[in-house]
């Protein structure tokens, strides 16, 4: 058996995926292939040292420590609906909203005076700058082929944008559609 | 109309309590960066091209693609920048603008919202005054930031069929955004501005900031108040394809909103289009209420940083591959306002013909190489390029480069009058004579037309002795004296 594992897709040291056998070679679905499976996981422990904790660590904030609870009103959904062209549809959808903000407003918790705020994990890496060469383009074809209409090589959208209907409106047209 | 003349204007009609009000403008100007490639991609940037051609699938919103910076559209920032005498921020960010419009198919514009490239700059620029239009006067403008930006694709909107045709090409082209502070009172100044900012931009090659052809967009904040008093409520001015049409818009709005004002209307906080047939602003329909654009930070782009200095590029970078302040201050050529003092204390020309010379493209280089080739003094020499050369350029729609006559040609001719060989009236009218044929050489032309200078006394006193003999009647001898004395030609019949 050993010679079979021997022949598996090689692995790098620092890497900490496990190599798995090849499910022909566990030989017959019996009870201890899978034994053999964490043997072989405790054995090569420089290869596997997991960083995620085997037990949760965490304890939910107390309630009285958060801020008080958001409530999104209906101006602000239809508000948000006609930015984002979201749908929201129905109050289910403006619960999981709601509790979503409750969730996030755990954040309020943490102690951040004097910490720089950071927008990108990759703020100490050079932005990498291109050379102004002319690298792409002329692919025409292809991308007028990625829509439904087009008219002498140009897409075709609507005359200006067309207003998001009022609520009352989009109920009784969706009544109809297929959702 | 200067600002003199809008106050004079207004005291006329309106009554006392509007005597002091006064326009403001504020300029958004968007310059189309010169480059060979896009802002984020590598597809080609040019005018005209077929449809769609010149768009790459970054450029076209395909799921998966990234943005990647072009190093030569920083650096083209940054040169304005220093033109412009801004800070430049050693660490910049970019930012998502949301909103919807088919000729961006993203659904966000990538620019820099929070921290642009540059802050903090001043326009500096001149209009002439006085009833003569011949007085200098210099006034600045300051510069809030510039910030890079995507430019959006073009609609081409077909009411018959009512749908919008949407070319992509223009899609992530990198824009260079001026925001400029409120301080302008009319459009004058505001074309002023606009134009000096085109000459300083051409120079530097970072645009080639042609209006007519969408390479520098501005619109214009216009709103009127009484000095002292707090802001009125503005508008946004747009659609606006030249610097002629700039200062009207600007007047009209100006007046458009005084006399809302004064009717004890209010003024809307709206969007309006400048109609270039009927010189007056519209509302433009598409726009809703009071956009959220819900900024955010551009996630697939680290902050960008620029550096002072080559020494201060840390270990292990290419300076090569960065952004260096120094190396491009270097490079900085000599720009419009240095250029005309250098012109005017070089040769001592009036400051308004170093404006006309800076203006137009190449008359410098054609001014300064007839002043080497001849013998006359520069001052001189200028009234023959302003008035002469440019008149016949204007006349015919014709580039500086496409003169008929050269400047060697040109200082020949000068050399003649001014040795007294032909008079200065002949002069003028063989210049005409060698644009029309500009295969003819100067000394060709006078000799053809016999219009040489007569200065021989004896040759002088015959001819007056025969006009004089043929009119006994009507003239005065000492009339005879004077005409000899004279050096004026004789254009013998």
């Amino acid at each position: 058996f050993a010679r079979a594992s021997r022949a598996l897709r090689p692995t790098h040291p620092r890497c900490g995926v496990l190599t798995l056998p090849a499910l022909s070679d566990i030989g017959s679905a019996s009870g201890t292939s899978w034994s053999r499976w964490t043997y072989k996981r405790e054995s090569s422990n420089s290869a596997w040292n997991s960083k995620v904790p085997q037990i949760p660590t965490w304890e939910p904030v107390a309630e009285n420590q958060l801020p008080p609870p958001t409530r999104v009103s209906p101006d602000l959904v239809d508000k948000l609906e006609r930015l984002a062209l979201v749908d929201f549809g129905s109050k289910e959808g403006v619960d999981c909203l709601e509790k979503a903000i409750r969730f996030a407003d755990q954040l309020h918790d943490i102690n951040t005076d004097g910490v720089e705020p950071m927008d990108s994990v990759l703020e100490d890496r050079e932005l990498y700058l291109r050379d102004d060469m002319i690298t792409e383009g002329e692919c025409a074809e292809d991308l007028l082929q990625l829509a439904k209409h087009t008219v002498e090589e140009y897409f075709v959208a609507p005359p200006g944008n067309i207003p998001l209907p009022k609520r009352e409106e989009r109920s009784s047209m969706l009544k109809h559609s297929e959702f | 109309k200067s600002p003199e003349t809008f106050l004079f204007f207004i005291m006329i009609p309106y009554t006392g309590e509007f005597l002091s009000m006064v326009g403001v403008v504020g300029l958004e100007v968007h310059a189309q960066i010169q480059s060979t490639s896009k802002l984020f991609s590598g597809s080609h940037v040019r005018f005209l091209a077929p449809p769609n051609s010149l768009v790459s699938h970054f450029d076209a919103s395909l799921p998966g693609t990234l943005p990647v910076l072009n190093r030569r559209c920083v650096e083209a920032a940054v040169l304005t920048g220093l033109a412009l005498n801004c800070t430049i921020n050693r660490k910049s960010l970019f930012d998502r603008k949301h909103y919807f419009y088919a000729d961006m198919p993203a659904g966000y514009q990538i620019t820099q919202q929070r921290v642009p490239i540059a802050v903090n700059g001043m326009l500096v620029y001149s209009h002439f005054e006085g009833r003569r239009r011949n007085q200098v006067v210099t006034k600045s403008v300051k510069i809030k930031q510039i910030q890079l930006e995507q430019d959006s694709g073009k609609s081409l909107h077909d009411d018959e069929q009512s749908q919008t045709l949407i070319d992509l090409n223009r899609a992530g082209v990198g824009l260079m955004e001026l925001v400029m502070e409120p301080e302008m009172c009319c459009g004058e100044e505001a074309a002023a501005a606009v134009r000096e900012l085109q000459l300083i931009l051409q120079a530097l090659g970072t645009c080639q900031a042609n209006m007519a052809e969408g390479q520098l967009r501005v619109d214009a904040n216009v709103s009127v108040h009484r000095p002292g008093e707090p802001l009125g409520v503005r508008t946004e001015v747009k659609n606006i394809n030249s610097v002629r049409h700039l200062a009207k818009a600007i007047d009209y709005e100006i007046q458009r909103q005084m006399e809302v004002l004064q009717s004890a209307g209010k003024v809307l906080n709206e969007t309006r289009a400048f109609d270039s047939k009927s010189g007056n602003t519209i509302p433009m329909r598409d726009k809703e209420g009071l956009q959220d654009y819900r900024f955010m930070p551009e996630p697939n782009l680290p902050p960008l940083f620029v550096y002072e200095s080559k020494a201060s590029v840390p270990a292990g970078v290419d300076p090569a591959q960065v952004v260096v302040i120094d190396r491009l201050s270097a490079q900085l050529p000599e720009l419009p306002s240095v250029k005309r003092t250098r012109l005017v204390e070089t040769y001592g020309i009036l400051q308004e013909h170093s404006f006309t010379l800076v203006n137009e493209d190449g008359l410098m280089d054609y001014f300064e190489n007839v002043v080497q080739t001849t013998k006359a003094e520069p001052r001189k020499v200028i009234g023959w390029v302003i008035k002469e050369l440019m008149g016949n350029l204007n006349s015919q729609n014709l580039k500086v480069s496409q003169s008929p006559i050269s400047p060697c040609a040109l200082a020949e001719l000068i050399n003649l009058a001014e040795s007294g060989h032909i008079s200065s009236s002949t002069a003028k009218q063989v210049f005409q004579e060698m644009w029309k044929a500009p295969e003819k050489t100067v000394g060709q032309i006078v000799k053809e037309q016999d219009l040489w200078m007569i200065n021989d006394k004896e040759e002088l006193q015959k001819i007056c002795r025969r006009i004089v003999d043929s009119h006994p009647e009507e003239v005065n001898p000492n009339c005879i004296k004077a005409l000899i004395l004279a050096s004026e030609t004789f254009i013998t019949q």
